[in-house]
This record gives C-alpha cells, sequence and structure tokens, in this order.
C-alpha cells in the first residue's frame, strides 16, 4: 500500500479508537447541542417567525431556525477537542513521533483533520436523527446536500483547530481557547439569530457577525438542509479555511513553525 | 451580508411544485388587503401576486358567484358591495348593502347575498339581479359571520357582542332560532351535507358545533398552542376538506392554523403561518390552503396532505378575505 494512504489509514484508525473507547465524550457532543435544543430554544419558540429570508419560503420556529446553528456547535466544539488532544499528544511526546515520518507534514495533519472532520460529520447525522424524533425534519434530499457542507465547515474549523494547537503551550491554556475562540465564535455568529436580528441590536454586531467565518459555515450547512447552495458562505469557509491550514503549516513547521518556538 | 448565490432546491423542488398545482392550472386565490384598498391575485401554479386591482374602501368580505363571472366584494368603509368583472378587475356596479359590510354569504340559487351589517345589528338580503334591498333582518349586535345552509333553506348570522347565532328561515326571513356561542362568534359555516354548523368564538377561543337540525349542541373544540399565551388562541376563519373528515382553523394573532377531526372534534396539529391570520381558500383541488396573514401582510401556502406550510407570499397591507377562481 502507498506510503501516504498507510499514514491516513493509520491515523483515521487511531481516531476512530479513540472514538469508539471515549463514549462519554460522544454523548457529550451530543448533550449539549440537545440542551441546546430542547431547554434554550423551546423558550423562544413563538419568539422567531417575523421575518422570512433564505433559504426559508415561510415562517419556521426558533427551534427549527437553530438546529444548523447547532450542526455547526458540534463541528466547532469537535474540531476544539481536536486541537486539545493534539496539544495532549504533543505533551506526551506521540505528536512526536507522528512528525518524524519521512511523509510530508501537510499530509499527515491533513490526515489528522480528516479524521476529526469525520467523526464530526457522524456525529451531526447522530443529532439531526434525534432531532427528526423530537419532530424537526428535512427533506431527504437535505441530508444529502448537507454531507459536502459538513466537510468543508468541519475542514475549516478543524483547520483552525490544528492552527491553534500549534499556539498552544500547555494543556492548561485550553481555558483561554473556550473563552477566547470557541465562545465567540459561536455567540457571534448566525447561529442563534439571523443577521437581521442582529442589525435590530446593533450595527457592529452584525458586522462582526457578517464576517465570522463560523456564520458563513453555518449558513453553508443552514443552505445545504434545504437542497440550496450559498456559494458566497462556500467560498468565505474556504477561504478562512485556506488560512487556518495555512498558518496551521507554519505553525507546525520545526525550521519556523511556533512549535519551535514554544520548545515543544 | 449572505445571501446564496444559486437555488438547488428550486431545481429539487420544480416537480414537487408542477406536481402538486397541476390539476389546478390557471386558477387562482383572490385575496383582500383591507389597509391597501385593493385585491391581490394569486397564481396558484406560480405562488405569486400576478395582478393587484384597486377596490372602494376598506375590502374585507370576498365571493364568486357561481359561474365565476361575477366577483362580490365587501367594501366595509364605502358602505357598498361592490361587483367586479374578474377579467378586466372594473367594478360593474354597486349594490346597496346597508352599512359597514364585513362578511357575507351568496345563497346557492346564486342571487340572493346574505351581508352582515356590523354597525347596524341587522342582516341585510340584497338581490343581486334587481340591485335592490330584498329585506333586512333585526340580529343581534355587531353581526360579523355569514353562512346559508347548502339547500339554501338556512342562513346564520352570527352577533359578536350578543354571542348568538341567529338562525333565518330563508323563505320568511325571520329568525326561528337563536343560539348561544362563546364571547366574540366571527365565523360560520356549514358542513357540506349542512347536518352541522360551526360557529367560531375568537374570544372565547372555541369553535361549537351545533346539529343543524334541532339546533342542540352537539360539541365544542378548544386550542392550545405550545408556548403562546390563551389569551392569543383567537379562532376565526375555518374550512373544511374534500372528505369534511378535517377541517383547518385561523387561530389570528397566536398565527397558527389548527388542523381538527371533524368527526372526533380533536386538534391534530398546528401549523405555523404569518401574524393574525384571519381567512383561508382552498386550491380547487384542495390540495393547497392559502391563508391571509393580517399583520404581516402576506399569505401562506400550506400543503393540505403534508399538513405543512410550503410558502409565504407578500400580498397587500392588512389581508383579510380569500377566495378561489378556478
Amino acid at each position: 500500500m502507498n506510503a501516504y494512504l498507510i499514514a491516513l489509514k493509520a491515523i483515521i484508525g487511531r481516531e476512530a479508537f479513540r472514538f469508539v473507547s471515549q463514549r462519554g465524550r460522544f454523548i457529550a457532543a451530543l448533550v449539549r447541542p440537545l440542551l441546546w435544543l430542547v431547554v434554550f430554544a423551546a423558550g423562544f419558540r413563538a419568539a422567531l417567525g417575523l421575518s422570512i429570508t433564505p433559504p426559508y419560503a415561510t415562517y419556521i420556529t426558533y427551534e427549527v431556525y437553530i438546529v444548523p446553528g447547532l450542526c455547526g456547535m458540534i463541528l466547532l466544539f469537535n474540531g476544539m477537542q481536536s486541537s486539545l488532544s493534539l496539544v495532549y499528544d504533543r505533551e506526551m511526546g506521540s505528536m512526536r513521533l507522528l512528525l518524524t515520518s519521512p511523509l510530508p507534514r501537510w499530509w499527515l495533519l491533513f490526515c489528522r483533520l480528516l479524521a476529526s472532520t469525520s467523526i464530526s460529520v457522524l456525529q451531526v447525522y447522530v443529532f439531526l436523527a434525534i432531532t427528526a424524533l423530537y419532530g424537526i425534519r428535512f427533506a431527504w434530499y437535505g441530508y444529502i446536500a448537507l454531507l459536502p457542507a459538513l466537510l468543508v465547515a468541519g475542514v475549516m474549523l478543524g483547520a483552525l483547530g490544528l492552527a491553534l494547537s500549534s499556539a498552544i503551550k500547555q494543556l492548561e491554556n485550553f481555558a483561554g481557547v473556550m473563552n477566547f475562540v470557541i465562545f465567540p465564535m459561536f455567540f457571534l455568529s448566525t447561529a442563534l439569530y439571523p443577521l437581521w436580528k442582529m442589525a435590530e441590536s446593533s450595527e457592529l454586531l452584525h458586522d462582526i457577525c457578517a464576517f465570522n467565518p463560523f456564520s458563513h459555515s453555518v449558513e453553508l450547512i443552514r443552505f445545504a438542509l434545504y437542497g440550496q447552495f450559498n456559494g458566497f458562505a462556500l467560498i468565505w469557509t474556504g477561504l478562512a479555511g485556506l488560512i487556518w491550514v495555512a498558518l496551521a503549516l507554519w505553525g507546525y513547521d520545526p525550521a519556523r513553525g511556533l512549535v519551535r518556538r514554544s520548545g515543544k | 451580508m449572505i445571501s446564496p448565490s444559486s437555488h438547488l432546491a428550486r431545481l429539487l423542488s420544480l416537480p414537487l411544485f408542477l406536481g402538486l398545482a397541476s390539476p389546478a392550472l390557471a386558477a387562482e386565490i383572490w385575496v383582500t388587503n383591507e389597509k391597501d384598498d385593493t385585491v391581490s391575485v394569486i397564481d396558484i401554479d406560480t405562488l405569486e401576486v400576478i395582478r393587484t386591482i384597486e377596490t372602494g374602501e376598506r375590502p374585507r368580505g370576498i365571493t364568486f358567484s357561481k359561474d365565476f363571472s361575477r366577483v362580490y366584494i365587501c367594501a366595509s368603509d364605502s358602505d357598498t358591495v361592490q361587483v367586479m368583472d374578474p377579467e378586466t378587475g372594473k367594478i360593474l356596479h354597486d349594490l346597496p348593502s346597508g352599512e359597514d359590510p364585513e362578511q357575507f354569504v351568496l345563497h346557492p340559487n346564486d342571487r340572493h347575498l346574505y351581508i352582515a351589517n356590523e354597525d347596524d345589528a341587522v342582516t341585510t338580503v340584497v338581490d343581486t339581479e334587481t340591485r335592490t334591498v330584498a329585506a333586512q333582518i333585526n340580529v343581534g349586535i355587531e353581526p360579523e359571520g355569514m353562512a346559508v345552509s347548502p339547500d339554501g333553506k338556512i342562513a346564520i348570522t352570527t352577533s359578536e357582542t350578543t354571542n348568538m347565532a341567529h338562525w333565518i328561515d330563508t323563505e320568511t326571513r325571520k329568525l326561528f332560532a337563536n343560539t348561544l356561542v362563546d364571547a366574540r362568534p366571527r365565523h360560520a359555516e356549514f358542513t357540506a351535507q349542512g347536518s352541522e354548523l360551526w360557529v367560531s368564538s375568537e374570544i372565547g377561543g372555541t369553535i361549537t358545533v351545533f346539529n343543524t337540525a334541532d339546533q342542540t349542541e352537539k360539541g365544542k373544540i378548544t386550542f392550545e398552542v405550545k408556548g403562546v399565551h390563551p389569551d392569543r388562541v383567537q379562532p376565526v376563519g375555518f374550512e373544511f376538506t374534500e372528505d369534511e373528515k378535517t377541517a383547518f382553523v385561523a387561530l389570528g394573532p397566536s398565527n397558527h392554523i389548527a388542523v381538527v377531526n371533524a368527526e372526533t372534534l380533536a386538534v391534530e396539529d398546528y401549523i405555523l403561518v404569518g401574524r393574525r391570520v384571519w381567512h383561508m381558500a382552498f386550491s380547487p383541488d384542495k390540495s393547497l390552503l392559502f391563508t391571509t396573514n393580517g399583520v404581516s401582510g402576506d399569505v401562506t401556502v400550506i400543503d393540505v396532505a403534508k399538513r405543512d406550510a410550503i410558502k409565504s407570499i407578500k400580498v397587500g397591507r392588512f389581508p383579510w378575505g380569500a377566495a378561489m377562481r378556478p
């Protein structure tokens, strides 16, 4: 077998094994968005539905609106979780072992990215199966169209995790990532409220949300769930993904990157 | 601003829409806009407004003649019922309706209009051929809902303040019964066989079902929309499906349509529509239902089989009445 494929198989296999052996992590990843859906969204059930914006053709409840944002939440938290495990790997020394492989570093990191994204995608589909039981269903073609959108968004957020992991010196610093990356990215996006709602409270808030790449990955998912394609969201998500990948490659480059400077 | 560059769904859903709409080629839904003094005409195939026609002041009730060659419009603030040619959109003439006509119903003889005159506490019977008032019948205060039994023998007026359904013998044009309903009755309909009369009470939040034969109460329907305060659940207009097994009930400011099992009188579903839903009209094959949403100024299209809102179409300000033209 080609050495590249051996590496891909080994890395995905390791991630899959980790995923299977950490059922608590899988359940936790599902409980978080489900709590948002059942507890938070239920309270605002009738609060939305005052304006119709694409991809919606008619009025929707808040619970329906929030589902694509919660899919994005799973990808975002998993991307960061992956970043956390990278830092752990580095502290344990297994990252050093991985990076000593003669294969190009970008390939190794890409394999890692693909492995974590695949697991995130699986979790999103499980989440959507539960929401369908809860009564929020989409057309069959929406679930199919969703897959490429999830892969693009998942890779973008995973790449962000990779870039961050190259900058984090110790596992303890991960709390900072939660406060300064995950929460702002999630709350300052269209995951919870549409842009027009944000504009009602503040133009600045609206502009930040419109700039936030996470908003665009959520919109990519939202449109895909209705079988529609949002080209602008794809470009924005792709562009952000490229920037994070470039940063991650630079961060993991032993000659220049942050890994060297951090002494790991 | 996040915006889509193309719509894959349009392609994917086109056959679906065509499939739904194909039996009703070129059919239209006419919607009165009470704030704009216009009628919006929606093409059932494209689900878009294709014409906007000016009317008298505050148009509300709307109905077509049997052959659909004329459309009658209650121009409430003009104190008249206007007769329009639906082809040209021109007003042919006005009918003497009495003051503030709000709702009316065309007798099965296609000749007599029974009009509720809200400010006068009377029901006016207008002969559309001679264009004269054939009779005025005293009813309760603020008459509103109007219905005529399928055999044409009974007319019903509901009075908002008296909280009654008034039963009128259409031959003698006299009241022969009055039945109490809950607060502010707004709309009345007979079932197609005429064995039952349904009356919605806006403030009471109920629909009372009567046996036509003896005017006794058969049952009462109550509504409860998840996450909506009971005060906002105000039943107004409603329509029956072809098989009469299901009724769709507009619940006013709760912004929902209730789906009621007409046999058990149990509410089976609620469908989210626009704000302050008033009345509704079916497509000719009754596969689509169009609801007028007063405050949001649009019409929501419901897929009757799926019990799902599929689209909301912007019309004029404060849409109120709706009627189908095949």
